[in-house]
């Protein structure tokens, strides 16, 4: 038996049947000579012929195969209401603070460009387009994730597989757990601007009915496609390796679509002179910049709508698109899941002995006692073995080296660069690399506390204290950050000639959010883990991730603005040659220092608290 | 070695485990039945440390588990019955960082482990990762890792789910031979006959509350049977209601 096998036959709880299992129950009566297999009936994921379900549509069969999934996530509420009202007020305020704050701002664009003739639509249109590009982006990347976990890894399909499902109702239910999973975080981001463009431009009381119209088909695309892509590569690859490939697939695609971004030059399009005439412009402008993607047909559809130009086509276009996709997908799906299904089943044989590396680094921790040493060695191998893990420095290098090359190529020299401007842009650029790292954080530092899931109980039952597993997991994280942090910061510092005291203020300013951000991501992390979670790439972006991203930008927001007037004040004090208010400057560091004090022993006092009340 | 006072786990209304006082001297193999749900894993999870009580205490060679959680622990090994173990680990890793969570490293560990997977049959897979072993595998290799640190006491879920008979056999004498050395394991489990085989004493759970305990002597004076001949799995019918054998012809006859 492989261990997939085991781990399925165990979670299963051995060989008993569940009292009030339908599935099992019609399965065994079945067997029991019951019910007999009708000529002409659907195949079963794993190609027998079955019944299908008695006295109910496909639509019902279907309701009743998601199910489950509400009952889960209506237990999960009811749980997350008894006694937890501080945390529900928080993430209240935290939700809807960020969304004021997407809303805000974008609003605040719109009404400008909604104020300028001729070009104001065009340009908004164009900045829906872009936002709606990224969204397709990310809906396929995730697709391709959950698909794998939802259709091939997922704990139930050995109950749903045995049982007597037809193979259609299998993909519609599991397809639309894909596009769910998939399309929720997108469809958070996506609320305050879709409102914001309703609001502006007034698009009327039928307008978040268009725009539901238009989401829906731009979500079941990704997913349909996002499936039908996973079963081809599980049909030729075991799942644990597919997962490998996926992750590469993933790191690459999503590196090349920054690169892309990058040599595209975006940027040109908001500096009008660089064209040779209005005419050239607008013409740019009013050209479709995908015409065959789905991004593109819902930007019209929106646009149109809130234009008065509106062209039921793109509406036709989405729809007719994901129908096409789902068929499709559906008749792969019947073609060779259970091929798939089959490999998916397969286990990863994999040797490894202690190499050079692992000595060297028993040799180098042996300084920290036997513990914390073996801890870190842990995380060390865990990560380095896991490719979904690793994979994801190569994209972390690409993103750094652009992030670089965009300071680079920003215009420093010339007429009205003060020096004013050029040390202001540092500052601004702590802002951006904060959000940066507190990204990777997500990605690196949340998780920690999910992966020891399963083995919780080991932890537990060792005489071993929570502070020294926060310990491993806060610093094996947090030291390679501030490595990252710093070096991103010097090196921009150095290409954009920044002077003595701004340099010294920025890498202060980004050690101390380093270390606070990493906190806030280990104390989010515990507040709210995912236990049961296939795919560690799916922790960051669950509920808890989003909400630990909120609370970093508003860490990131308020350190930047504690020490906006100091900077203002020493930059102006140089620029006219004035005396510097030291009083200033002592109070806004000091305050920013503070707010960083409180976010670093803060989470962490929390996370020590969460990890020694958690029993599993 | 392992003292039970007024033990009681709650959750919610129910009281999965209602106020059990227990006593389990060095030197015994002590085994803990009882039906599906009784509340034996809940005992022995709150034993090792991994539930916090509602109410009462746990003792581990004198010291009390809440008061000094570090202390107790170091002198207990815990099998639990779902082998999760972490999956990018290979065997020998597992077992060194186990001993590394027990403070021990080095030569007496690497001689123990090698032992201890060859003991289990496991010493050619030694140098592959978790993720490709196989249940019964992964659950011996949990059970390697409670001896690495050659603890005082051994809690053990359901001992012999999984294995196949040969490694059942070995565990049965390991068992045996570790408890005539002195040291003490408490034991859950489903298989009356290995029960029966192995426990020097036994303590019979149901809906949370110890209804017997004793040796199966005393078992058999508290079930009021009169022969000598009953076993354990009469014993254990009688203290926890006949019912169940009956409701299952009921079942099939429908």
């Amino acid at each position: 038996m492989t261990a997939r096998e085991a781990q399925r036959s165990e979670q299963n709880g051995s060989n008993e049947i569940v009292p009030g299992n339908g599935a099992l129950v019609a399965r065994h009566r079945m067997l029991s000579g019951g019910v007999r297999a009708v000529p002409g009936t659907l195949l079963t994921p794993g190609g027998g012929r079955v019944v299908p379900p008695l006295g109910r549509r496909w639509g019902g069969a279907l309701v009743h195969l998601l199910w489950p999934k509400w009952l889960t996530v209506r237990a999960r509420a009811r749980v997350a209401d008894r006694g937890r009202s501080g945390r529900i007020v928080l993430l209240a305020v935290l939700g809807i603070g960020f969304w004021g704050l997407v809303f805000g701002i974008l609003a605040r664009v719109l009404r400008y460009f909604h104020s300028v003739e001729e070009i104001g639509a065009l340009l908004a249109g164009k900045l829906l387009g872009v936002l709606l590009l990224s969204f397709l982006g990310m809906l396929m990347l995730s697709s391709v994730i959950t698909a794998l976990s939802s259709f091939f890894l997922a704990r139930d399909l050995d109950l749903l597989v045995s049982g007597p499902v037809d193979w259609l109702t299998l993909y519609g239910a599991k397809l639309f757990e894909t596009a769910l999973h998939s399309s929720w975080m997108v469809a958070l981001l996506a609320l305050p601007i879709v409102t914001a463009y309703g609001v502006v431009y007034d698009g009327g009381w039928l307008y978040p009915l268009i725009a539901l119209a238009g989401f829906i088909p731009f979500v079941l695309i990704p997913a349909a496609i996002g499936s039908a892509l996973t079963l081809l590569l599980v049909n030729v690859f075991p799942a644990r390796r597919t997962r490998d490939i996926l992750g590469f697939i993933a790191v690459f695609a999503a590196a090349g679509v920054v690169v892309l971004v990058r040599l595209m030059r975006p940027e040109q399009l908001a500096r009008p002179e660089g064209f040779r005439s209005l005419v050239e412009f607008i013409t740019v402008l009013r050209g479709p910049t995908s015409p065959m993607l789905p991004n593109e047909w819902l930007q019209r559809t929106i646009m149109g709508w809130l234009t008065g130009d509106f062209d039921p086509l793109s509406l036709y276009l989405l729809w007719s698109t994901a129908a096409v996709f789902i068929v499709a997908g559906a008749a792969l799906h019947r073609a060779r899941y259970a091929v798939g299904f089959t490999k998916a089943q397969e286990s990863a044989q994999r040797w490894a002995r202690e190499g050079v590396a692992s000595r060297v680094f028993r040799v180098l921790l042996k300084p920290l006692g036997i513990v914390r040493r073996e801890l870190v060695l842990k995380e060390l191998r865990l990560f380095f073995r896991d490719t979904t893990q690793w994979s994801q420095l190569i994209l972390l290098a690409v993103l750094v080296v652009v992030y670089i090359l965009n300071i680079r190529l920003l215009p420093l020299t010339g007429d009205g660069v003060t020096l004013f401007i050029r040390n202001l842009i540092p500052f601004l650029n702590l802002a951006l690399a904060g959000f940066v790292l507190a990204s990777i954080a997500a990605r690196f530092l949340f998780p920690g506390v999910s992966l020891e899931g399963r083995t919780w109980w080991l932890l537990r039952a060792s005489p071993l204290p929570m502070r020294d597993v926060l310990w491993a997991k806060y610093w094996m994280g947090t030291l390679p950050l501030l490595v990252l942090a710093v070096g991103i910061i010097g090196v921009t510092n150095t290409l954009l000639r920044v002077d003595a005291f701004m340099f010294a203020v920025s890498v202060m300013t980004i050690t101390l959010m380093t270390f606070a951000l990493a906190s806030l991501a280990v104390g989010f992390g515990a507040a709210y883990p995912r236990f049961e979670t296939e795919n560690a790439a799916q922790i960051p972006t669950s509920f808890g991730g989003l909400v630990y991203m909120m609370a970093a930008v508003a860490l990131i927001g308020g350190i930047i603005m504690f020490e906006a007037r100091p900077v203002y004040a020493y930059l102006r004090a140089r620029t006219f040659n004035e005396p510097i208010a030291t009083g200033d400057l002592v109070l806004g560091f000091a305050l920013a220092a503070a707010l960083c004090a409180v976010a670093i022993f803060a989470p962490l006092a929390f996370a020590r608290r969460r990890l020694e009340a958690i029993e599993r | 070695m392992i003292e039970l006072r007024g033990l009681t786990k709650r959750y919610g209304d129910l009281a999965a485990v209602n106020s059990i006082d227990l006593d389990v001297p060095a030197g015994e193999l002590f085994g803990f039945l009882g039906p599906n749900g009784a509340g034996k894993t809940t005992t022995l999870r709150m034993i090792a440390g991994i539930l916090r009580p509602t109410a009462g205490s746990v003792r581990i060679g004198g010291i009390d588990l809440a008061a000094d959680p570090i202390a107790a622990k170091r002198k207990l090994g815990y099998i639990p019955d779902r082998p999760f173990i972490y999956e990018k680990l290979t065997g020998m890793e597992f077992l060194r960082f186990v001993a590394g969570l027990f403070e021990q490293s080095g030569d007496p560990v690497e001689r123990r482990g090698r032992e201890l997977l060859a003991l289990f049959d496991l010493d050619e897979w030694r140098d592959e990762l978790v993720e490709s072993y196989s249940h019964g595998m992964r659950q011996k290799l949990i059970i390697a890792s409670a001896f690495i640190h050659r603890p005082a006491v051994i809690v053990v879920d359901e001992p012999m789910v999984g294995l196949d008979p040969k490694a059942a056999r070995t565990l049965k004498d390991l068992f045996r031979e570790y408890v005539r050395r002195g040291h003490t394991i408490m034991m859950s489990t489903h298989t009356l006959e290995v029960a029966q085989s192995l426990c020097d004493r036994v303590a019979i759970i149901q809906r949370g509350e110890i209804c017997a305990h004793g040796t199966l002597a005393e078992l058999r004076a508290a079930a009021g049977s009169n022969g000598h001949e009953s076993g354990l799995e009469e014993i254990f019918l009688r203290l926890t209601g006949e019912r169940a054998a009956r409701e299952l012809v009921e079942v099939l006859d429908t």
